[in-house]
């Protein structure tokens, strides 16, 4: 099974529509949006819910006020700034301490070494994930709930469930839609993947950022295809992104021009592909015949975990 | 006063709003502090192009295992919720990509066995673009704890009148940790289904931190037909979008609805217009050479100045 990524560093060049119009295209394949905290590839596809299941993060730490006697050492402990002292009192004490909960990264330690074991630390709901009938095949997509964390976790667990279900029912093919950036989510990601596919916008912006996610997948030991999108924006920029990508090792699937008939297509809730036969949805057939070429030369995927780890021994 | 300027969905224009308003509120003579806390993608130096003078490395501490102490209990890694260290067969294997730097091993370890040593994840840069105070981390490559490097940037901030926090796209973590803090959260959109979608996201996300907030519209009227070549570019002379010539079907007016249902202000409406694309395609500051955005940015350091949020 081949597992295709789009990702870009830098954030609105187009991999959404990119991804969607892809896996038009490709036939029946398996989506899954991996941008959790801002996925958006449900609003082109509309999917039929077939299922839906609760993504259980990490334990963040509460304290009962009514046990809390206000001694500090959670304040003192806490490295993540997450301890307040406005609680709400009780008979021992005017003012409790309290955690904030967006700010704890669930390390525990708090809840380790109160005296009073006031600090409660169970696992809670962060978000939901499901699986879809979608126009293009069968989707999996997620919901990270509001000013949660563990979203690394819930890209593997999307990614995973992807590779399952594109099992279950003999699909060749998974499209991933990524997050911008270089961190955690993107990490998951990208890790064990056959392919990515950067989508650059000709800004300098754009090619900064194509850099830094470059080596990132290289890194990764993931190889790499170009798609330059609003190519004719600046091409002069285009081509120093070609000359860049060459260093990389990574080839070019083709350019998409700037025009709004994407952004159109979009309001109209559809692929570029499906809504016009215009200049950037032949751009995107070119796209997908260099990439479904290129893809038979790669590796299957594998994920094994969070990030790919490189374990130090200690001295 | 500090303005965090972010977004939920990537590419609204963060990162043009926050430089082009650094740059309009400096010129205007007030003392600007420009803070970059995309630190995974940092890009607003490409825009102020500051000299920078002061670097200094992001650290995490990570912790090291005195084996000749150690007794191999196992403590450290029972303790450690990110399975970040495992205590097998004579050896103690600390991962350090999945270490939060919590101190919880440490505080463990019966035989006061294990310390920390910093490991450097970033880089921070400050130094001054013009009149405007710069202030930038950067994340190396590989690392997924941004933020630690969000926190050190903002630690690095001054004190001045006016500090503008260019965030990370998203929701969750790293854009909670830039956010947290400010006196107003800018949230930049742009008038399509993923930007309206990604906004409301966004509304959620800073009224669980309980942080007052606006809108900036961001490229209205961008899903108007696209012109035909040779002809000039569309520019609209108000800043309103007019259905009565033909503006639909624009989506600005879907994000107009859900703000006014919301009872959220919208400090801003930018014009789409392919110049302004093109001059942060080279990276030039818009507000130089398009007289129309510059005019819709100084509007809204008015707006901003006058305290017009709800």
């Amino acid at each position: 099974m081949k597992e295709l990524v789009v990702i870009s560093g830098k954030g609105g060049t187009g991999k959404t529509s990119v991804v969607a119009a892809l896996a038009t295209l490709a036939g029946p394949c398996v989506l899954a949006d991996c941008d959790v905290d801002a996925a958006d590839l449900h609003l082109i596809f509309e999917p039929k819910l077939i299922r839906c299941a609760d993504f259980i993060g990490g334990a963040k730490a509460r304290i009962k006020p009514e046990y809390c006697n206000a001694c500090g050492k959670c304040e003192k402990l806490c490295r993540f700034d997450a301890v307040y002292h406005d609680g709400p009192g009780n008979g021992r004490t005017p003012r409790t301490f309290r955690i904030e909960t967006t700010a704890c990264e669930g390390c525990g330690v708090c809840v380790d070494y109160c005296d009073e074991n006031a600090i409660e630390f169970a696992p809670g709901v962060c978000g939901q994930w499901f699986v879809s009938e979608a126009r293009c095949g069968l989707m999996v997509h997620a919901k990270l709930g509001i000013a949660a964390e563990n979203s690394g976790k819930l890209v593997t667990l999307v990614r995973q469930t992807a590779q399952e279900v594109a099992y279950q029912h003999g699909l060749e093919l998974v499209f991933c839609d990524g997050s911008p950036g270089i961190g955690c989510p993107v990490i998951a990601s990208l890790t064990g993947a056959s392919l990515a596919l950067f989508v650059v916008e000709p800004t300098v912006s754009g090619i900064h950022d194509f850099c830094r996610i470059a080596q990132l997948a290289a890194r990764l030991d993931v190889p790499g295809l170009l798609v330059i999108n609003k190519a004719d924006l600046n091409e002069k920029i285009a081509e120093e992104i070609e000359t860049t990508a060459v260093k990389h090792g990574i080839l070019l699937a083709g350019k998409i021009p700037y025009l709004r008939e994407v952004t159109r297509a979009q309001i109209a809730r559809k692929t570029v592909v499906e809504f016009s036969d215009g200049p950037a949805a032949q751009a995107i057939r070119a796209v997908w015949a260099k990439t479904e070429k290129h893809l038979q030369s790669v590796a299957a995927s594998t994920i094994d975990g969070l990030v790919q780890i490189q374990p130090s021994l200690s001295s | 006063m500090k303005i965090a300027v972010a977004s939920g969905k990537g590419g609204t224009g963060k990162t043009t709003v926050a430089t082009n308003l650094a740059r309009v509120a400096a010129a205007g003579a007030r003392a600007v502090a420009y803070l970059d806390c995309d630190v995974e993608e940092p890009n607003g130096h490409l825009f102020l192009k500051p000299t920078i003078d002061r670097r200094r490395s992001i650290d995490k501490p990570l912790p090291i295992v005195d084996l000749r102490r150690c007794t191999f209990c196992g403590r450290c890694s029972q303790v450690c919720r990110y399975g970040a260290i495992a205590c097998v067969n004579k050896q103690v294997l600390i991962f350090t990509e999945l270490c939060h730097s919590c101190g919880g091993c440490l505080l463990a370890c019966p035989m006061d066995a294990i310390r920390e040593v910093p490991k450097t994840i970033g880089e921070l840069r400050q130094g001054i673009a013009g009149p405007i105070r710069f202030i930038e981390g950067r994340l190396n490559i590989g690392e997924a704890m941004s933020p630690r490097a969000i926190r050190a940037v903002k630690d690095a901030g001054p004190s001045v009148e006016l500090s503008i926090l260019d965030c990370p796209p998203g929701t969750s973590c790293p854009v909670i940790e830039s956010v947290r803090g400010s006196d107003l959260v800018l949230l930049v959109t742009e008038p399509t289904p993923f930007g309206l979608h990604d906004l409301k996201l966004a509304v959620e996300m800073v009224r669980v931190l309980r942080l007052p907030l606006a809108v900036v519209l961001n490229r209205c009227h961008v899903g108007k037909p696209d012109e035909k070549r040779g002809q000039s570019p569309f520019v609209q002379s108000t800043l309103r979008a007019n259905p009565a010539k033909g503006d639909c079907p624009l989506f600005s007016d879907q994000v107009r609805q859900y703000c006014i249902s919301q009872d959220i202000a919208i400090l801003a409406e930018i014009t789409d217009d392919r110049s302004v694309a093109e001059a942060y395609s080279r990276g030039q500051l818009a507000c130089d050479v398009v007289p129309l955005f510059a005019g819709q940015i100084r509007l809204l350091l008015e707006r901003l100045s006058n305290g017009a949020t709800r």
